[in-house]
Order: structure tokens, then C-alpha cells, then sequence
């Protein structure tokens, strides 16, 4: 399907490597453990949030991206705050916080349920946290796939930018599970700017793959 | 009471992963909320957990939450006037 | 490709009855379908009103009529039942006659099951046939099973946005039936009670320990609730020569921005949402003959809610009323319960009632209705979901002429 429509950045985060326009910007090698190096890419970039302490690693990871995503362009200059989309997929949902939920309710003799965890069992709050930060109030849904289908979610995002539902879209793939984490998080917009790459499934299959 | 509060300090630290925060940045008096700490609905349902888990007094109403966690202080007395 | 969008099913299941004509009777009643907490064991149960299904997960697939199947979770059952009653409704009999798809809404999935099998699961020296249940616990398997159930698997996703999910995936289905991507579809959601829901909910203290009061100045809370909402959307092409119920004929979300969980004081995301639906409708506020709430019944809700409305309509409010105090608040599935009640209201000619409502919020100009109002012009209905993570999405349901 011919687009009219751009990537105009994205921004990678798995094992340890932080990839900004495919290019590797940033390496964590001192541990394993993901919140170490999601901690440690907040203090890099100078991020600055407090609540991103507060935040379950889920939504840290997509906070994170989308603070390095958007340094790239300043979009809430040229974009007015309900003209930004935000469509995020990923497979795991919010399970991480689920399992940690859950071990606090399961416990009859330790039973304290946090309500800081419990707001996060929800997959859809890490889109809230990005429209929070950076006051964007257009259209935004979360969907759950098995792997990332990039020909359902360019022609949703297409769909939404030609029938002028928005007029940028922070999109991508957003995923943790014990361990296991990837972020891919990019612009679309109608206009040539920054990476201008088209925005294909092909095009983003290979920009996400190749790095 | 100074002791208390020491330990209310570390304990809100630890409760609500407030990793850049220390001790000494947290005055007695200044309010927890708004413009002092910046905590917000879901710490106040935190340190009412912490409350809870830590000093057995429960808190019913979240609306009590209001005058308990106005400042560090005001929560050292509630605990102290509470605590069995 | 379609310029209209046609609902010609419905289908729900939920604690006023397990179908639309026993929940019809029901909300003519006036009475709550909230009661005590009876099929979960919990340390709340007896205690804590909920808007349970009054069925044991045995019963409910009996009542899916998937009997020769192997055993599935509550919520897969409750979508089950509610999306077969929209297809049968609907009077679809050869699902290979049009191109047609089923967009599901949850928020816990197969959560019911998973806390009780949690610690086996955990235990590599426990094994045995209920390990399958793991498969059972993702939002997406769900949908699959309704899915198949039905047979509609031309176009089958699954959208999680808490407690608007089921509003976006009508809204998500208008849209694909818009392109040309499918001809019909299936779209709602479906949730079941869990523990882990109440659980959460009890430690952010918004569950009110009585029935809860929507728009009412002493509200103190929701109830939760459970069950399924599914409606049939058709193009202009495929609803050639059947019945039309209603059209869908606005749509819109957008993010409030504001908080993880509580609403904005001024309701800027739910202003956007019902701005959105406006536009796409071509429809103004004055036109609005009904407004279904979100109204949960929490002090945040009701008052952001309420500021919007306010900011929307002004001083010319149309009878409005949250149907929450019927049902308990259903969570993903509400926004496809409240879509049926929309279409009933309309092909009835009938306001639902806001029940338990006293007392007049002091923030706010409207006053809910409070009686079953009949023989009225229902022409056009607005409702409203709202969800965590500042999800606000609002719906325009049309009587179709």
C-alpha cells in the first residue's frame, strides 16, 4: 500500500543498547538487570522526571524511549496537544505488575496489596504516563498481539493521519516480561522530516529488525 | 519523636521510590503534597498502606489521609497518638 | 465503501440478566442488580455489594452452549454468551456471506482463573491437565475463543485501554467496516470479577461498602461488576434488507493527560472525546436526546465527568443518568453493556434511570433522571467511558430512519 505518510524517528532500547535513528547512541554493560540499565539510561539522558521511580518497569522502559524519541523532535511546537496520537502495542500486557499484584494478595499472613502497583496492572497507564509528561491529549489505544504487526498497526496509523484523526503519531512496541524487554517506539507524521522514511510495514520491519 | 520522624523519613523514601530524595531533604514541617514533596492521590493510599503495614493503625477514610500526611511531623504525632 | 454504520445486534450479559430481553425487564424494574459478593471466595465476600452474574462458571457454559469444549475461564463464557445472542440477533446465519470480524474488549482476561491456580503453576513438581489454563490467562485468548465461537475470525484483535476498552473497540470496528477492511463485525468486551480486581480497587479505596450513588453529592464509590456487551456493526451493503436497530453515528478518545488513575478537575479529556464524536457525527449538543454516563460513582469521576458535561451542554443538559447502580461498574465491558442500553433506550423510547441518586452536587447544574421515563423521542445517544491511564472515549448512538 502506497503512503503519504513519514517516519520521522524512532527509538530503540533492547539488551542493554539504547538505538536512536537505528544508530547506536548508548551502552549498558555494568548488569543484567534491566532496571539497572533503564535507571541508568534515565541518569544518561539527563531525563530529569522524579516519577519515574515511581513508575513499574513496564512503563519505565516506555518512558524512557519516548523522552529519547521526542528529544529528537519538538513536536509539541508544530502539533496541538489533541492532534497527537499515541497507539502502542505489545504481548506480554501489563503481567510483570500483574505477578507482583498478585503475590500481595496471595499471601494471607503478609497481606498489604500496594495501590502504586496495583494503578499499573493496567497496559494502557504507560500510555497515560506519556501523555502526562508531555501534555499530548489526542486519540490513544493499546493493543495486544503475539509479535508486532507492523502491517495492522501502518495501516492504523495511516488510516488515522489521512483521515486527519491526528496529525502526528508517537507509535510502536513496548515490551517486558521477566527479563525480557524491547522498546521500539517511533513518529509518524504527513510531512518529509527527519528520518523521512516511508512509513510501510517493509520500511519499519527492517528498521526495527536491523539494529 | 525526632527518632520517629528519622524513621518515617527512610520508610516514606523506601514506600514511595523516592530515589532522588534524601533524608535531609525532607524539612519536618513542609507539606508532603503539592509543592513540597510532590506526592500525589496514589502515595497518600501508599502511606496509608505503610500505616498499615508498619505501625498497625488503620485509616478507614483516604479523606483523614489529607490531615495525617500534611507534613512529616503531623504524621510522627498521628503515629504516636495511635500506635497500641 | 460505507458511509453509515449499522447496528443490527445485540447481545449482554451482566447482573440484571443473561440476555437483552431479561435485562430489558430488569432496568424496567428500577431495581439494582447489585447484591453481595457470592461466587469468588475472598476475604470481602458476603461483605462487599458487586453486580455479580448470578451463575457458577459450570452454568455459564452451559449457557454458552460450549459443552463439548474443554473448560475456559469466566470471562471467555460471559463473551461467549453475549456475542452469540448479537449474531443471533442480528439474524447472520451464514457468517461466509460478508467479510467478518470480532473486536474484543478486557481488562483482566483470564485473571479469575490464574489467582487460583497461581501457586500450582509456580510448582515444577505439580502437574496435570488444568496447566493448559496458563494459555487462558492472556486478554487475546479471550478473544480468540468468542472469536471462534461465533465464527467470526475474518479480522479478530483484542484492545486493553481499562474501563473504555469496550467504547474503542466499537469505535475501532466503525472504523475498519469505514475502509473496507471488513463488511460486519462483532465489537464489545467482556470481564469477569476477580480478586485480584477487588483487591486493587479496595487498596485505592474507591469502592463504596453500600450501593453505589452515581452524581450524587455524597456518592462514595463504585461497585464493581462483571459481565459481557457485544453489538453487531454492519455496512450500508451487508444490512441491505434487515433490520436496523440503530447507527453508530459518532465516535471519539483522546487522552486526559492529567493523571494514572484519577480524571482531571475539568474534564479536558472527556471534553475532547465527546468534541470528537460531535464532529464525526454531524451532530450538535441540542441534538441529544439522552446522555448514558460513564458515572461511576467515585468522587473524581462524577465531578470531571460532570464539569464536562457542563462545559458541553451548558444549562440545556438532556436527561441523563448512569446505568452503573444497575449493573456495578463492568470495567472493559461497560462500554459495550452501556452500547446496548443505548440502542434500547432508543428503540424503546425509554430513559434508564440513575438509581440511588439524592442529592444534588453542588459543582454541577443537571440533575440526573431518577425515574423510568417511557414514551419519550430518544433520537440520539451520547455515552461516555472513561478508563485509567486517562483513556476517555465517547459514543453516539442514532435512531436510524
Amino acid at each position: 500500500m502506497s503512503t503519504k505518510n513519514y517516519i520521522s524517528a524512532i527509538c530503540s532500547i533492547k539488551n542493554g543498547k539504547v538505538f536512536v535513528n537505528n544508530t547506536l547512541d548508548y551502552t549498558f554493560t555494568e548488569s543484567n538487570e534491566p532496571i539497572d540499565f533503564f535507571k541508568s539510561v534515565y541518569k544518561h539522558y539527563q531525563l530529569n522526571y522524579p516519577k519515574f521511580y515511581k513508575m513499574d518497569s513496564l512503563s519505565k522502559l516506555a518512558f524512557i524511549a519516548s523522552e529519547i524519541l521526542l528529544k529528537t523532535q519538538a513536536i509539541s511546537k508544530e502539533h496541538t496537544p489533541e492532534n497527537i496520537a499515541i497507539i502502542i502495542a505489545n504481548s506480554a500486557s501489563s503481567l510483570e505488575i500483574d505477578t507482583e499484584h498478585q503475590q500481595t494478595i496471595n499471601d494471607k499472613a503478609n497481606y498489604f496489596p500496594s495501590p502504586a502497583n496495583f494503578v499499573y496492572t493496567l497496559p494502557n497507564i504507560l500510555i497515560g504516563e506519556i501523555a502526562i509528561r508531555n501534555k499530548i491529549k489526542g486519540e490513544n489505544t493499546f493493543f495486544i498481539f503475539d509479535k508486532f504487526d507492523t502491517l495492522f498497526m501502518s495501516s492504523y496509523i495511516n488510516s488515522l493521519l489521512n483521515s486527519k484523526k491526528a496529525s502526528i503519531c508517537v507509535a510502536g512496541w513496548v515490551d517486558f516480561y521477566e527479563n525480557h524487554y524491547e522498546a521500539n517506539l517511533y513518529l509518524v507524521e504527513n510531512s518529509e522530516k527527519g528520518l523521512k522514511s516511508k512509513h510501510t510495514a517493509e520500511e519499519l520491519n527492517k528498521r526495527i529488525t536491523n539494529n | 519523636m525526632d527518632a520517629l520522624i528519622d524513621k518515617l523519613k527512610g520508610e516514606i523514601i523506601e514506600q514511595l521510590n523516592l530515589e532522588d530524595v534524601k533524608k535531609e531533604d525532607i524539612n519536618n514541617d513542609a507539606p508532603l503534597f503539592g509543592d513540597g514533596l510532590g506526592l500525589d492521590s496514589i502515595d497518600a493510599l501508599e502511606l496509608i498502606v505503610l500505616l498499615e503495614k508498619n505501625y498497625g493503625i488503620k485509616v478507614a477514610n483516604p479523606q483523614d489521609g489529607k490531615k495525617i500526611f500534611q507534613s512529616i511531623r503531623t504524621m510522627a504525632e498521628y503515629i504516636q497518638a495511635n500506635q497500641k | 465503501m460505507s458511509k453509515k454504520i449499522y447496528i443490527t445486534g445485540l447481545g449482554i450479559i451482566s447482573a440484571i440478566g443473561n440476555n437483552v430481553e431479561e435485562t430489558l425487564d430488569f432496568l424496567n424494574k428500577q431495581k439494582s442488580g447489585v447484591s453481595s459478593l457470592d461466587n469468588i471466595v475472598s476475604r470481602y465476600q458476603h461483605q462487599l455489594p458487586v453486580g455479580e452474574v448470578k451463575a457458577s462458571n459450570d452454568e455459564l457454559k452451559k449457557l454458552a452452549g460450549i459443552e463439548h469444549l474443554p473448560d475456559n475461564t469466566r470471562t471467555t463464557y460471559l463473551g461467549i454468551i453475549a456475542a452469540k445472542e448479537a449474531v443471533k440477533n442480528a439474524g447472520i446465519n451464514n457468517m461466509k456471506e460478508f467479510r467478518t470480524g470480532l473486536i474484543s474488549a478486557t481488562s483482566v482476561g483470564g485473571m479469575g482463573i490464574t489467582e487460583n491456580l497461581w501457586f500450582d503453576y509456580l510448582n515444577p513438581e505439580k502437574t496435570g491437565e488444568w496447566l493448559r489454563y496458563i494459555e487462558t490467562h492472556e486478554c487475546g485468548d479471550s478473544t480468540e475463543s468468542i472469536a471462534e465461537s461465533v465464527g467470526a475470525t475474518d479480522y479478530v484483535s483484542t484492545i486493553s485501554t481499562a474501563c473504555s476498552s469496550s467504547a474503542n473497540s466499537i469505535m475501532f470496528g466503525a472504523r475498519l467496516i469505514k475502509h473496507g477492511i471488513v463488511d460486519r463485525i462483532i465489537v464489545g468486551g467482556t470481564d469477569s470479577l476477580s480478586r485480584f480486581t477487588i483487591n486493587g480497587f479496595m487498596t485505592l479505596m474507591i469502592l463504596d461498602n453500600e450501593h453505589c450513588k452515581p452524581f450524587d453529592a455524597e456518592r462514595k464509590g463504585l461497585n464493581l461488576g462483571e459481565g459481557a456487551g457485544f453489538i453487531v456493526l454492519e455496512s450500508e451493503e451487508a444490512a441491505k434488507g434487515k433490520t436496523i436497530l440503530a447507527e453508530l453515528s459518532g465516535y471519539g478518545n483522546s487522552n486526559d493527560a492529567y493523571h494514572q488513575t484519577a480524571s482531571s478537575p475539568d474534564g479536558a479529556g472527556a471534553y475532547l472525546a465527546m468534541e470528537k464524536a460531535f464532529k464525526i457525527s454531524g451532530l450538535k449538543p441540542e441534538n441529544i436526546s439522552y446522555i448514558n454516563a460513564h458515572g461511576t460513582g467515585t468522587a473524581i469521576n462524577d465531578l470531571s465527568e460532570g464539569t464536562a458535561i457542563t462545559r458541553m451542554f451548558g444549562k440545556n443538559v438532556p436527561f441523563i443518568s448512569s446505568t452503573k447502580a444497575y449493573t456495578g461498574h463492568t470495567l472493559g465491558a461497560c462500554g459495550g453493556i452501556e452500547a446496548v442500553f443505548s440502542v434500547l433506550a432508543i428503540n424503546h423510547n425509554t430513559v434508564f434511570p440513575n438509581l440511588n441518586y439524592k442529592n444534588q452536587m453542588p459543582e454541577v447544574e443537571f440533575t440526573p433522571t431518577t425515574e423510568l421515563l417511557t414514551n419519550q423521542k430518544i433520537d440520539h445517544v451520547l455515552s461516555n467511558s472513561f478508563g485509567f491511564g486517562g483513556n476517555t472515549s465517547a459514543l453516539i448512538f442514532s435512531r436510524h430512519n
